[in-house]
């Protein structure tokens, strides 16, 4: 997801560091850390991946299912006794790229890691992204959709997500064919994520055949009354929100107190039970959030997510939860690469590029640009506190 | 620096503070002299908290004391011992200690060197010329979009953007003051903070420099020399071995920090030149008494526009560099807190007295990065730390003399709360009196 | 652009009262702390925040079923008063630790405003990371959350045409009101009142003429403390949702509208607390929401350059607290 951090907080911005990850607190003092795999001389018989995002801030609450989903594939890796084992790394950025830097730095000098999970925003990774390329350490994020990072000609940067131009081509699809709206009021947060997100469905419909009108919210603000006027005003078919769930359930429950009653659509962003809390009671039943990601805690898309869903709930006694299957594929091809006997960055950055498994939601398979392959955009249903799965954006239609 | 000039006025300076040599005896009595003026509920356990404070307040004296009977050879002497252990502070020896949980030498770039210019230019408006000024973040936005937009899209040098960014700074600085200058305090201290929120707010809302994502792809400074720091002693046990300080790149840090060194001690040298002059002392005579300057002749809206100006420039100036390290910037990296922070920085170390100031914004950005151990407990520790440095040493940790004197025969009570915008600095204002 | 700014006229003044009589009751507070000390007390907004917590905490306990009409008033009454006193109490404490101190010693106003902003990080840091996890039985591992609580039946009280005000939009207004006169009667007809009246004049003279400061300054954080207490239940009423730092923006709005109506005076916060109300949603209307507090702040900036004290000056003499 292409955020920094949710909601700007004084705090955590006065610190311009962020909260420690649990992990590096437990492995405090790396620096006389043995396991330094990739560069070490000794026999190289574990080597360190790191995972980085926001651990412990605003957003730390879809950050830590993918980095759960790392652990879990790679548990599961180790669990079969390789020649190789991996040791998986944390470091909190609270998701800002000033602290997300010199910890990458840290990273690549002091504990060597072979391979990067993350950073999960696209902030982050818009700033650590030349850090790692001239580490030469290869990188997976899980979750960091913006369409520009795949535009700097990186070579040592991937991510198992499709990027928003993908996502936001996705949902306009759905609004114009699934829901055939012809009126749609476009509302982003004014962020990294949500802006370029709205651009791209309101873009995407108009090509549709739809007209749009559009409007930001301030996601601090906590009244989003002049954005509701100018809804009503417009009187849309649907009404699509580029955010994050905070602000998308109280800008819903808005909306419906101010009697804009057009069907409500968001992105990635969304994808969370907290829309409806924040919305209040069914205020938000009938919401449809799309989202490149696949989340199934019930397993019902493939044998393989049914496997997954049921081993991460084992482990960690939580439904898998947004990105938890993209952690877990990130993870599953560093696994692939380190499997086939590279222990080196390089050499794990080379074999990452042929790399072609089946992964939970998709087939983990890189462009020569990093970007995943796949560009299936699945949208989900708001009914109650739960998001069922509606299907692929292309073909799903509203029951 | 003319040292024999500046010997004589901090001897002049203000001889009714130390009658006689402060001495550690005095320890107890000051500790619980501090402790004292709290609440009474809070005065048992507010004794311990003070007796640190009382002890560097006392290291304090006794270096001032010390460093006053110096000749200039001495100081000289000591102002390149601090240039060499500033040289030799990336040491991974030292960043062991001081940084266990990130890279010590990206940190000593940003925020450590970053805040301490900052704070430095912060303390020309804030301290020196006794203006308070809430949204210094615009200035440290302007530079950083400087760099950016004119590295990116232009393809300008880092070296011709950096006084490019200076000018577009001190430009805005003007542009700023002239309708503003003539509010009084608190007034001017919204508007100020307006600004930089409208500076903020307009750079998300502009397409042309990218909105919400900024702009990424900002050069490097070119490399100056390959040189590097030979794999011999005594390099290697100071831990520089191998560093090409001349060379940018995005891995190490180290270079950026020797930049932002050079830019520092430029600066230092440049508003202390400027606080001995004749500006110097009409900030000193606008901050003391307004009125009482204007009706002496001092043109005291052409200084206080010199002061913003200059103020911008320096922040200007650490945004050019930081965008230039950073490779990306948005519009979220120029929010009010950094604005808060560097003011706590400058009123944290001592307003208007530079080594305090510079110490007070490396304890800003330090000390939540040390205490990383606490996980998400640090910065609330961070908030509770600004509130008791402020009730314990209230003039800052190294204020200046005089405005230690300003204390000592306030009236206490609510008379200083109620006062103007209180700065503290020196010989400069001593010398008006003459 | 103008068009958007016709069509929806009425719903922005009505949305821009609304959102102005909770400015301008937060206003109340920093006006009255600035009046008194010329301090400006940066955690005022934490003090807010504070309220809003109390505020739903107090529904959390009582888990109600959605209320509307007379009893939806009564509720709120009960809210405000549980939220005003805890807010009250909350600035007396503040200003005990982090500013009393400071007054013992004369420091600097410089000094006084770093000691909020600490007390303010500390304030927002306790709630986000202690008290809130603590006090909602949050998992750790999700962030600090927003916390709701929706117990309000909307029904509207005026719909003609375009012209519709909800139940909960009036009752902020009326209740802004109503505080404002309750709080013009306690300044200018109580002896507490005259007491803050005569330190905000002059300190030396009053404490001369037997005025006990430091109740003074108590009564004063005080009573601006129960008027965030107030608005945060009022606040808590409209959007049903806080967190912890629910009081940064406001706060900073609040004090801009403070000083748009001419900082230390009463009036002044309720007019510079409307007045901005109606310039943000009449300015979102013509320009998007975007650049609402763009508009706002150069408002302030205009304003400012014609009339350097605010709308109303510093000194209206009677109402100056």
């Amino acid at each position: 997801m292409a955020i920094l951090r949710l909601n700007k907080v004084r705090i955590g911005a006065i610190a311009v560091g962020a909260v420690l990850a649990l992990g590096v607190s437990a492995c405090g003092g790396g620096d006389d850390d043995s396991s330094s795999g990739g560069g070490g001389g000794d026999a190289a018989s574990s080597v360190t991946i790191g995972f980085m995002g926001d651990l412990t801030g605003e957003n730390s609450g879809i950050v830590i299912p993918p980095k759960q989903g790392a652990q879990l594939a790679i548990d599961e890796y180790n669990a079969t006794n390789p020649k190789t084992k991996i040791t998986l790394k944390e470091y909190d950025s609270q998701g800002r790229p000033e602290q997300a830097t010199p910890l990458a730095k840290t990273a690549i000098t002091q504990d060597k890691i072979v391979g990067l999970i993350g950073p999960a925003f696209s902030g982050e990774s818009a700033q650590v992204g030349p850090v790692l390329e001239e580490g030469k350490v290869p990188s997976i994020s899980p979750s960091a959709t913006n369409a520009k990072l795949a535009q700097n000609g990186w070579k040592y940067w991937h991510r198992v997500i499709a990027n928003d131009n993908v996502q936001g081509a996705g949902i306009a699809t759905f609004i114009t064919n699934g829901l055939g709206a012809k009126k749609v009021f476009v509302i982003d947060d004014a962020s990294e994520y949500g802006k370029p997100l709205g651009q791209t469905v309101k873009q995407s419909v108009e090509s549709g055949g739809a007209t749009t009108s559009v409007d930001s919210i301030d996601a601090q603000a906590s009244d989003y009354g002049s954005t509701v006027n100018k809804a009503k005003a417009f009187a849309p078919d649907a009404i699509f929100f580029a955010g994050y769930y905070a602000q998308g359930g109280k800008l819903l429950k808005q909306l419906r107190e101010g009697g804009v009653d057009a069907r409500f659509l968001s992105g990635d962003g969304s994808l969370d039970a907290g829309l409806a809390k924040g919305a209040g009671g069914k205020v938000a039943d009938g919401s449809v959030i799309g989202c490149p990601c696949l989340i199934d805690p019930a397993g019902e898309a493939s044998p393989a997510s049914k496997k997954f869903a049921d081993a991460y709930k084992a482990k960690f006694n939580n439904d898998a939860a947004i990105y938890a299957a993209e952690g877990y594929d990130a993870a599953t091809a560093f696994i692939t690469a380190i499997k086939a006997g590279n222990t080196t960055a390089e050499k794990i950055n080379a074999a990452l590029s042929s790399v072609d498994v089946a992964g939970v939601g998709k087939q983990v398979k890189f462009g020569s640009n990093g970007e995943v392959t796949a560009t299936d955009v699945f949208v989900y249903e708001v009914k109650g506190d739960t998001l069922p799965l509606l299907g692929n954006a292309k073909e799903a239609k509203l029951g | 620096m003319k040292t024999n000039e500046s010997t004589r006025e901090r001897t002049n300076g203000s001889p009714t503070v130390t009658n006689g040599r402060p001495s550690f005896a005095a320890l107890t009595p000051r500790a619980r002299d501090l402790a004292g003026r709290l609440p009474a509920a809070l005065r048992a356990p507010g004794l311990p908290l003070a007796f640190p404070f009382a002890v560097l307040g006392l290291v304090a004296d006794l270096f001032r004391d010390w460093w006053g009977r110096q000749t200039g050879y001495v100081r000289w002497a000591i102002y390149g011992l601090l240039i060499v252990g500033a040289l030799l502070l990336p040491s991974e020896q030292v960043g062991g200690f001081m940084s266990p949980y990130s890279d010590w030498a990206q940190l000593l770039f940003f925020p450590i060197g970053g805040y301490i210019l900052l704070a430095i230019g912060l303390n020309v408006v804030v301290g020196q010329a006794g203006l308070l000024d809430l949204g210094y973040v615009a200035f440290f936005a302007i530079g950083g979009y400087t760099m950016a937009v004119f590295g990116t899209k232009f393809g300008w040098s880092f070296w011709e953007i950096l006084v490019l960014g200076v000018l577009l700074s001190a430009l805005s600085g003007v542009i700023l003051g002239a309708p503003t200058l003539r509010l009084r305090g608190d007034y001017l201290a919204i508007v100020t903070l307006g600004f930089g929120e409208i500076i903020r707010i307009a750079a998300r809302n502009t397409d042309y420099i990218g909105g919400p994502n900024g702009i990424s792809g900002i050069p490097h400074p070119p490399t100056l020399s390959e040189w590097t720091v030979p794999e011999s002693e005594p390099f290697t046990t100071l831990g520089l071995a191998g560093i090409a300080p001349l060379k940018y790149g995005a891995l190490d840090g180290r270079p950026y920090y020797y930049l932002m060194l050079a830019a520092i001690v430029v600066t230092i040298i440049f508003v202390k030149r400027l606080e001995s002059s004749r500006v110097g002392r009409a900030w000193a005579s606008i901050r003391e008494d307004e009125d009482a300057a204007e009706l002496m002749g001092v043109p005291t809206f052409k200084f206080k526009l010199a002061a913003f100006a200059i103020g911008a420039a320096i922040g200007g100036a650490a945004g050019v560099i930081y965008g230039s390290q950073a490779t990306s910037i948005i519009p979220r990296n120029y929010e009010f807190i950094i604005s808060a922070t560097i003011l706590a920085a400058v009123v944290l170390g001592g307003s208007g007295n530079l080594p305090g100031v510079m110490l007070g914004a490396f304890l800003v950005a330090w000390i939540p990065e040390r205490i990383r151990g606490l996980q998400e407990y640090r910065i609330l520790v961070f908030g509770g730390v600004l509130v008791l440095l402020m009730i314990f040493r209230p003039e800052g940790l190294l204020p200046s003399r005089r405005r230690k004197a300003e204390l000592a025969e306030g009236t206490g009570g609510m008379g200083s709360l109620g006062a103007e915008v209180g700065g503290p600095t020196t010989h400069a204002a001593a010398e008006v009196g003459k | 652009m103008l068009q958007g700014f016709i069509d929806q006229f009425w719903p922005s003044t009505i949305d821009g009262l609304a959102l102005g009589s909770i400015y301008a009751l937060i206003a109340l507070g920093y006006t009255m702390v600035y009046g008194v000390l010329r301090l400006i007390n940066f955690a005022h907004s934490e003090i807010f925040m504070i309220g809003t917590f109390a505020a739903l905490a107090t529904l959390h306990g009582l888990s109600l079923s959605p209320v509307g009409g007379f009893s939806l008033v009564l509720l709120v009454a009960v809210l405000a008063l549980i939220a005003g006193a805890v807010s009250g109490g909350s600035a007396v404490l503040l200003e005990f630790i982090a500013y009393r101190p400071l007054r013992r010693r004369g420091a600097s106003r410089l000094a006084a405003l770093i000691s909020a902003i600490g007390a303010s990080i500390f304030l927002q840091q306790l709630f986000a990371r202690v008290v809130i996890p603590w006090w909602f039985d949050l998992p750790k591992e999700k962030g600090p959350l927003p916390i709701q609580e929706h117990f309000v039946e909307r029904s509207n009280v005026i719909a003609i045409g375009d012209f519709v005000v909800s139940i909960d939009k009036f009752l902020i207004f009326a209740g802004a009101i109503i505080m404002m006169l309750a709080l013009d009667l306690l300044v200018n007809r109580t002896k507490l009142g005259r007491g803050i009246r005569a330190t905000a004049q002059d300190p030396e003279t009053a404490v001369l003429m037997g005025v006990n400061i430091d109740r003074i300054v108590t009564a004063t954080f005080a009573i601006g403390g129960a008027m965030a207490g107030v608005a945060a239940a009022l606040f808590i009423m409209r959007f049903e949702e806080t967190n912890y730092f629910v009081g940064f923006l406001l706060g900073i709005k609040a004090f801009t509208a403070a000083v748009l109506g001419g900082i230390g005076n009463l009036r002044g916060a309720l007019a510079g607390g409307l007045v901005l109300g109606l310039i943000e949603m009449y300015g979102s209307s013509i320009f998007g929401s975007e650049w609402r507090d763009v508009v706002a702040f150069s408002v302030l900036v205009l304003v400012l350059m014609f009339r350097p004290t605010g709308i109303f000056g510093e000194s209206l003499q009677q109402a100056r607290a």
